[in-house]
């Protein structure tokens, strides 16, 4: 009598440990992607975490510099044939460039203007960019052609990984850990600190505040078309790009408020991992669920999960 | 006591009718005589202008800057659709109050949620929940229709006597009673208190909430007001075009909105009427210089009022008219200059 219980239980526990084994190997799989997306949402949003978050401008447009950095690499890399590799750092330089000179010629004049201002020239940017973009690379969604190595996955104890998510993941955790030693342990960084801490204070001092944000809003636009550049592959680059993930940039950077650099790390995490799990799990509520985390979060606390209390 | 009487005194002056404002409506009416071939587009102009308008009334009174007012606007057109669309309430009239009441509860139970935190708060979370509403209307599709909308609404006729014709007479006229009606009541309430407390608030809630005003209470009464009249502008939409799609909860919608308002000038009601004549013209004029890419003009036309600065851009405008009116009457010019908002 025992003996058949036993071996009738057998074949159910192995069942059981099996479907247990899948569920893990499916929330590490979710975990991993999570994870990469996140980086990804980081590397785009970052730029706009200074812009946004520490100089008080509301820049909607951030996305169309993404954008920018994304079809320069399309374009070298499908039609003159570049290498992958070799055409991301000219994805950095030319969305930095174009960022430089519209910072120089247009928003600076607009820092001391009303959020309405800033709001109505950087919404009016994202049209210009989507239609221009619409009107000399097509509507359809593009693709970079990848190099064979970053191809398929990569067995790592029973788990597939993306090749090419794993390399997000060590592209952009090396970017987030020398912005933070930048930031945090040079003569650039105290600057950039010191001058948004108090701008008057540090002009005093010397140190030339409009040089120094015009250097950081480039290298901010640099860093989104470098992530405009990897993400084609992950989130789909159409003209449109800066208005379907706009709200994204914003999620990343009001939740995880302003005081450093891991604040907006930390956000696009949660955001990252929160997005494909919703995804994956609940996949009818859309992004329905990442939207209501948001606004919940806002509420609570209105400076950001991570932000610093008083309101700038 | 004659402070007082000088503060009521002004607002008195300030509520008058003026010549120009009657002659307003006269030429808006006679444009319905005047072009019969064109009742579409000149209802499409009055239903931006009524949605302007509500906008007007938190960005321009109370200095709300929202980016997602196309939410209540949605609901409204979702809701007479679907009223027309299983019969609940087939009368016209009455489906547009059900469905401006139903986007006026909305924007109850959303405004505490904007009244918390400042500006950039403020923008998130009225993003977020016109992004939260369309996300949820392309979830229920069994109830919205999904992407292809709400089709084959059938409107009975306006109060039983006047069916909707397909050149779009009855739609325009019935936009235009609407539009007028509650261009009134608007009128009547920002030159209310209520409506000066209003601009107090908006010009400096600390001193406003110094002299006793209930800031909170003011800024959710009117946010529930301006999601009743986005509602009704949104109701009309769907009465008028017998069509609710998923793009009345777009950010472009939106963002055109703001475009509209900042053309025609915050803060005096006029504003979102003149603006959305003359959105709707440079669309037109747009679309027939590159079909496909008129978005891009908008776009450019917004950064260039951006810069150049809204306020100097309506005191280009007004120059000419001013001048006539000086080299007539030898009076003080008339028309003013909109009292420009806060930063």
């Amino acid at each position: 009598m025992r003996g058949e219980v036993g071996s009738r239980s057998d074949p159910g526990e192995g069942l059981l440990l099996k479907v247990g084994e899948a569920y893990m190997t499916t929330l590490f799989t979710i975990l991993f992607d999570g994870v990469a997306y996140g980086m990804l949402l980081f590397v785009l949003a970052c730029g706009l975490a200074v812009t946004l978050g520490l100089m008080n401008f509301v820049n909607l447009a951030h996305g169309a510099f993404a954008m920018t950095g994304g079809y320069v690499c399309a374009v070298l890399v499908n039609q003159s044939g570049w290498p992958f590799f070799a055409a991301l750092p000219l994805a950095f330089v030319s969305s930095a460039l174009i960022g430089v000179v519209l910072e120089r010629s247009l928003y600076r004049h607009l820092y001391h203007r009303s959020h309405l201002d800033q709001v109505l020239f950087s919404v009016g940017l994202v049209f210009m960019s989507v239609a221009a973009v619409d009107y000399i690379m097509g509507s359809s969604r593009i693709f970079i052609k990848l190099p064979a190595a970053l191809e398929g996955q990569i067995d790592f104890f029973g788990v597939g990984i993306g090749r090419y998510r794993l390399m997000i993941i060590v592209i952009c955790g090396l970017l987030t850990a020398g912005l933070q030693l930048v930031l945090a342990r040079t003569r650039f960084g105290s600057r950039l600190r010191a001058a948004v801490d108090d701008p008057r204070a540090a002009s005093g001092l010397g140190i030339n505040v409009p040089q120094v944000f015009a250097f950081t809003f480039a290298f901010g636009c640099g860093l989104a078309g470098l992530g405009g550049a990897l993400s084609a592959e992950i989130l789909g680059l159409d003209p449109y790009f800066p208005l379907k993930f706009m709200i994204y940039f914003l999620i990343v950077v009001t939740v995880g408020g302003s005081s450093s650099i891991t604040g907006p790390f930390l956000a696009s995490l949660l955001l990252g991992i929160g997005d494909v799990a919703g995804k994956y799990y609940v996949p009818k509520m859309g992004p329905f669920v990442i939207y209501t985390i948001m606004i919940v979060i806002l509420i609570w606390r209105p400076n950001g999960l991570f932000g610093r209390t008083a309101a700038r | 006591m004659s402070a007082v009487s000088d503060v009521s005194s002004h607002a008195r002056r300030h509520a008058r009718w003026r010549g120009s404002e009657i002659a307003f409506w006269i030429l808006v009416l006679a444009c319905g005589f005047l072009f019969p071939s064109r009742y579409l587009i000149m209802t499409e102009v009055l239903r931006l202008g009524l949605f302007a308008l509500s906008l007007d009334l938190i960005l321009g009174y109370a200095g709300i800057v929202s980016l997602g007012h196309a939410a209540f606007f949605g609901v409204g057109a979702y809701c007479a659709g679907l009223l027309a669309l299983h019969g609940i309430v087939t009368e016209p009239v009455a489906a547009l109050l059900v469905a401006g009441l139903v986007a006026a509860a909305v924007g109850f139970l959303t405004s505490f949620l904007v009244i918390r935190g400042a500006d950039l708060t403020r923008l998130m979370v009225t993003l977020g929940i016109a992004l939260l509403l369309e996300a949820l209307a392309e979830r229920f599709s069994d109830v919205t229709g999904g992407s292809d909308g709400l089709q084959g609404i059938e409107m009975q006729p306006i109060l039983g006597l006047f069916a909707f014709d397909m050149f779009g007479k009855a739609g325009f006229f019935y936009s235009l009673v609407v539009l007028f009606v509650l261009f009134l009541l608007a009128r009547r309430i920002v030159h209310s208190p209520f409506g000066l407390s209003l601009r107090a608030i908006r010009n400096n809630p600390l001193r406003a909430s110094a002299i006793g005003i209930p800031i909170n209470r003011r800024l959710i009464a009117v946010y529930t007001l301006s999601a009743f009249y986005a509602g009704i502008a949104g109701a009309l939409s769907t009465q008028t075009m017998a069509l609710a799609s998923l793009d009345v909860f777009s950010f472009e919608r939106s963002a055109d909105l703001m475009l509209v308002l900042v053309i025609g000038g915050t803060g005096y009601l006029y504003g979102g009427l003149i603006g959305a004549l003359v959105f709707k013209m440079l669309q037109e004029f747009f679309s027939s210089l590159t079909p496909q890419y008129w978005q891009f003009w908008i776009g450019l036309v917004l950064v260039v009022i951006v810069l150049i600065g809204r306020q100097r851009l309506h005191r280009w405008a007004l120059w000419i008219p001013n001048l006539i009116i000086r080299q007539l009457s030898g009076r003080k010019a008339v028309i003013a200059i909109p009292e420009g908002e806060a930063p």
